[in-house]
């Protein structure tokens, strides 16, 4: 008797956890409609999932990414699909930079009836969530997750950045045209798919060209990084390559400073930030970067987005406290507007119709022209280098196509 | 041999930072027998209390202000989340540690909205100097001298001021001391607010060094530290200082190596060697069994 | 504790668990049944990603309640098993044609066999005979996974059972960093995939009955989980009812006490560890399989701290109660709360104060300590759930 008691118990547990989730999503709903605060006249609204950390190691990377989605949205608020006017709504949810939190958010994504989704800001959250978005039938478009993983082996999943092996290789044959350089020294981080793909690609071309790689890695929420740069010195590398995320490129960068390394630095997109290039700024450290997008390349683009966040205390905020323009953001603009070119094509609000249109749409955003292939990557082949003139600004250095 | 020397200098440098935050660890649990998971959270709060204060206010004000401030916030921690639980289970009370640890650092990427956070510059610490051919910061000469003074000077308090006999009485027997008429609660207070106040050194020193703050910052130089009274034989000051320079030293030589993804195992794998041979740590005294 | 030894008990307790998981299948399959069903009963609602991540906590609790509350041993190196877990199911589970895009870094796997192929062979690979070698090569990956984390404490228990409690804590916490290093290491890149993650491999929602057209018939992705908990976590319980659960509530109140009783202290706490790393083993392969991949940087101490959390609000030493607290913890986490993420303007055009994204994790982490501080045994304390029912006898089936 106890134990149907028990069950009992559960059961209504059970049922309060759904009850509970009902209300919580009907409460979420009119405060989201609330929020989207554009409120034109046709009343017909599309939703954008927006899946980025706004918490967690990729949290700075994450805020950037969707602010170019949000100063888009704010540009271009409605859409016209199939001869209806509907209003976009982006709809965030925080992955939290970890894939044991990403299902859930994604699911959060997908109860919120999302049209599509973009993002994750880093690889491996995508990855996790990828099934998610399968299963509901949504298409899910990354901004800047560059792991060949990402897409690979599934039709729902597009991308419109370049991937790691084509990022390496840009950075592996810079190295070799521009120093000549024999050695080098790469450092990244334990465990992290990102930093460390790169590097092994970066390996397998470098000492495929006769070059000598020594390769590092530090664990996780290290500060320190004085032995590291001092074993580069004492190696004589010609180059380091660091493709490590922001908060660590700051540190490693202010500390060359004060142990006077002469290397050059290579980095790989995530090096292309605000803060990067604010320890930088003084020094007399040589710090280059490979990018989606070089800023000037489109000046009404430039203009736009620093009045848009010099307007706003919580967007300057969210890149960080000044105006300069990371390319995650001038990727999640041109993100965007693929994702509204993918509803126009498909003529319709359905996620199975967008889905279906996305993998033909082409689009020429701010960081080049946007095509996807058959596996869902962007068909890209020019990555920019631009260097720190150390004086808080970045100056193109090189366009490199792949070779 | 350059390279060796400046392995060396970086070590000790880290070694005395981490001995900083250990001897806050040791000491709350020689008498609270809890290891104070949200130490390494107040060392990296003062971090970012320095960025705030100093943003306002000249640094001969911000850098007092620091430390008064973080040691507001260890007392603050004892207060609402140790001491009504002084009754309760141990695994209640590190429990608890462990929750204050999470709220400070879910608060932290709050306020500071998960983006790194930069260290000011402090006139002369942060200046570079060469010896033997390496370049580093004032900073790292400097650490190793300051820690001993304050050791020093921390060991004199404890062996010959009234309130240091009374933490060594209540470290000794908790219960026996109070009988005695020794206001336990305040010699807890004081020392977390002697924990803070060493954590809060550390982290001007250790955050001149390097400069960037995260809300996770203060995990990894508190598990390290964590790590080195522990080695150190836990509840012993020398012990832990000891400890922390062992592993500041071992963890830049491994990381000198070509093993460097080892370098966190490597203190561990050092820690359990040692725990293993010794089993209360290098300084520890052994406790007998009650029966 | 219950004492389940009654036919009558046994039955009833069977019958419960039968009733539940059915209807657990209703639930899921509910939007294939009705045409229309609200939003939060759709496949790929957040009940259901709450519901799987719980089921897999819940026995990732339960396994390490078994040893930190019922033996008293102070274990950190949950995660460390975990991982173990994961990669064995990971590595040995991805069908041999996709190995070589998984391992795109080191040009494919050492490792070129997966029980799933070794059974495909024996019943064939399409239709029922593809699902029935799926599930067993599933199954026997999923024993595997907890045989080795087993295996390995065992070797790691040798050394470090015989430390004493904090000592022991720090100890099992630095072997979970070891083997997260190991794993790490870009030189067993062709077996363990390196920093990259391994995926590709069975999920949850490989368990979806699908008819035609690839159209889902019959949903089981959440019953899966459960359905493993739920034995894993009953041979837990059984164990505890056994003499050797109740040699560990022993060695758990008093060692010298227990040792004096004529209990093998080393025997006895070897078998509790390694117990507990197998159930470990198996939710951490669980785990894999509800993110759909397995990396080794996931398994960090703060999810070994998440999950002493959730047995400590549970309450130390009640299975019901870790279970219990598991469903909230996660469901508060990751789902009710999450609307405190999103700004919302007023119709006025006020803003609300402090809502923005992170003030989720600042309140839920208030609310977690306000559980810790105001109810220090936890939800259940040492009970069980149907001693609530039992008032004056339960008290004293709890003072055993």
């Amino acid at each position: 008797m106890k134990k149907l008691f028990a069950l009992l118990l559960t059961l209504a547990m059970v049922l309060s956890l759904a009850a509970c989730g009902g209300n919580s999503g009907n409460n979420g709903s009119p405060n989201d409609a609330g929020s989207g605060g554009s409120g034109t006249a046709g009343g017909k609204v599309i939703k954008i999932g927006v899946f980025e950390p706004a918490s967690g190691d990729s949290a700075s990377g994450g805020k950037k990414e969707m602010l170019g989605m949000q100063f888009a949205n704010s540009e271009t608020p409605t859409v016209e699909i199939g001869g209806e006017t509907y209003s976009v709504e982006l709809v965030p949810a925080d992955n939290g930079s970890s894939t044991d939190k990403a299902p859930s958010a994604a699911a959060q994504l997908v109860s919120q009836n999302v049209a599509i989704v973009l993002g994750s800001y880093g690889s491996g959250v995508s990855m996790a969530a990828s099934d998610t978005f399968k299963e509901a039938g949504i298409a899910a478009m990354g901004v800047t997750c560059t792991n060949p993983n990402v897409t690979a082996g599934n039709d729902h999943y597009f991308r419109i950045c370049f991937l790691d092996n084509f990022q390496a290789q840009v950075l592996a044959n810079f190295a070799m045209d521009k120093f000549s350089a024999k050695t080098a020294y790469c450092l990244g981080e334990t465990g992290n798919e990102y930093d460390q793909g790169l590097i092994a690609f970066f390996e397998q071309i470098f000492t495929a060209a006769g070059g000598k790689v020594i390769k590092d890695s530090f664990p996780t929420n290290n500060s320190d990084f004085n032995s590291y740069l001092n074993k580069a010195k004492a190696e004589g590398a010609d180059v380091i390559f660091t493709p490590v995320s922001i908060a660590y490129a700051t540190q490693i960068i202010t500390q060359a400073q004060s142990l006077g390394i002469t290397a050059p630095f290579l980095g790989s997109d995530t090096l292309d930030d605000n803060m990067v290039l604010d320890a930088a700024n003084g020094t007399d450290i040589q710090l280059y970067v490979s990018t989606f997008y070089q800023e000037g390349g489109a000046p009404a683009f430039d203009e736009g987005i620093k009045s848009y966040i010099n307007s706003n205390s919580s967007a300057k905020d969210a890149n960080g406290g000044n105006d300069t323009i990371a390319a995650v953001t001038a990727m999640g603009y041109d993100a965007y507007y693929v994702a509204l070119e993918a509803m126009k094509a498909a003529g319709s609000a359905d996620p199975a119709a967008i889905k279906a249109a996305l993998s033909g749409v082409t689009y020429t955003g701010v960081s080049g022209d946007i095509a996807f292939d058959s596996t869902g990557d962007a068909v890209r082949d020019t990555a920019y280098i631009k260097h720190s003139t150390n004086a808080g600004a970045w100056e193109l250095e090189t366009v490199q196509k792949a070779s | 041999m350059e390279f060796a020397i400046s392995v060396l200098i970086s070590g000790i440098s880290v070694g005395g930072q981490y001995a900083l935050i250990a001897i806050g660890y040791t000491m709350v649990y020689g008498i609270l027998r809890l290891i104070n998971f949200a130490h390494g959270d107040v060392f990296m709060v003062a971090g970012l209390l320095g960025i705030y204060l100093s943003a306002s206010l000249p640094l001969y004000l911000s850098l007092p202000l620091v430390l008064v401030f973080t040691v507001a916030l260890g007392f603050c921690i004892e207060r609402a989340a140790y001491k009504p639980l002084r009754s309760a289970p141990r695994m209640s009370v590190m429990i608890s540690a462990i929750g204050v640890s999470y709220l400070i650092q879910n608060t932290a990427t709050y306020i500071t909205g998960g983006q790194p956070m930069t260290y000011p510059v402090i006139p002369f610490l942060s200046d570079t100097v060469k010896i033997a051919g390496t370049s580093t910061k004032w900073v790292t000469i400097l650490t190793p001298f300051l820690v001993l003074i304050l050791v020093v000077a921390l060991t004199q308090l404890i062996n010959h001021t009234k309130i240091g006999m009374a933490m060594r009485a209540v470290a000794k027997d908790f219960e026996a001391s109070q009988l005695m008429g020794i206001r336990i609660n305040s010699v807890i207070s004081v020392t977390f607010v002697i924990g803070s106040a060493l954590a809060a050194v550390g982290s001007m020193l250790y955050f001149t060094n390097f400069q960037a703050i995260t809300p996770t910052a203060g995990a990894l130089p508190g598990l390290r530290a964590f790590v080195a009274a522990v080695v150190g034989g836990i509840g012993s000051i020398p012990g832990a200082v000891v400890g922390a320079f062992i592993i500041g030293i071992c963890e830049n030589v491994i990381k000198s190596t070509e093993f460097t993804v080892f370098s966190d195992a490597g203190t561990f794998a050092l820690l359990i060697l040692i725990l293993v041979v010794k089993p209360t740590g290098l300084f520890g005294e052994k406790v007998t069994d009650k029966v | 504790m219950v004492q389940q030894k009654t036919k009558k008990g046994a039955v009833t307790a069977f019958a419960a668990a039968a009733v539940f998981l059915g209807f657990i299948i209703l639930l899921e399959n509910l939007s294939l049944l009705l045409p229309s069903v609200p939003n939060v009963l759709l496949p790929t609602s957040q009940l259901f990603s709450v519901l799987k991540k719980a089921a897999v906590y819940s026995l990732a609790a339960v396994s390490m309640n078994l040893l930190n509350g019922f033996t008293g041993l102070f274990s950190l190196g949950q995660a460390g098993f975990m991982l173990l877990g994961a990669y064995t199911y990971a590595i040995l589970s991805v069908p041999v044609a996709d190995r070589e895009a998984v391992y795109y870094l080191y040009g494919g796997s050492a490792v070129n066999f997966s029980f799933q192929d070794m059974f495909g062979a024996l019943f064939g690979s399409e239709g029922a005979g593809g699902a029935l070698s799926m599930t067993l090569g599933v199954l026997v990956a999923l024993i595997l996974a907890g045989c080795v984390a087993a295996v390995f404490a065992y070797l790691i228990g040798l050394p470090v059972l015989r430390l004493k409690s904090d000592y022991l804590a720090i100890a099992t916490l630095g072997f979970a960093e070891i083997i997260k290093a190991v794993f790490q290491w870009q030189a067993l890149g062709p077996v363990t995939n390196g920093a990259n993650m391994i995926k590709s491999f069975p999920t949850f929602s490989s368990f979806n009955v699908t008819g035609e057209g690839g159209k889902v018939v019959l949903r089981l992705s959440t019953f899966f989980p459960f359905l493993i908990s739920m034995i894993c976590i009953t041979m837990i319980c059984l164990l505890i009812n056994s003499t050797y659960g109740r040699a560990f509530k022993a060695i758990r109140e008093d060692e010298t006490a227990a040792e004096a009783m004529g209990i093998n202290l080393a025997k006895h706490k070897m078998l509790s560890f390694c117990t507990s790393a197998f159930f470990a083993g198996i939710s951490g392969a669980l785990f894999a399989m509800f993110v759909t991949n397995a990396q080794a940087r996931v398994f960090t101490t703060t999810m070994t701290y998440e999950i002493l959390l959730i047995v400590v609000i549970g309450g130390i030493g009640s299975i019901s109660g870790s279970i219990i607290a598991t469903f909230l913890y996660v469901a508060c986490s990751e789902w009710w709360l999450r609307f405190l993420d999103n700004e919302v303007v007023l119709s006025s055009g006020m803003k609300l104060p402090f809502l923005r994204s992170g003030f989720r994790m600042v309140v839920f982490s208030v609310v977690v300590m306000i559980v810790v501080l105001f109810f220090r045994k936890g939800i259940m304390g040492d009970r069980e759930l149907p001693d609530l029912f039992k008032k004056r006898a339960g008290k004293e089936a709890a003072g055993k």
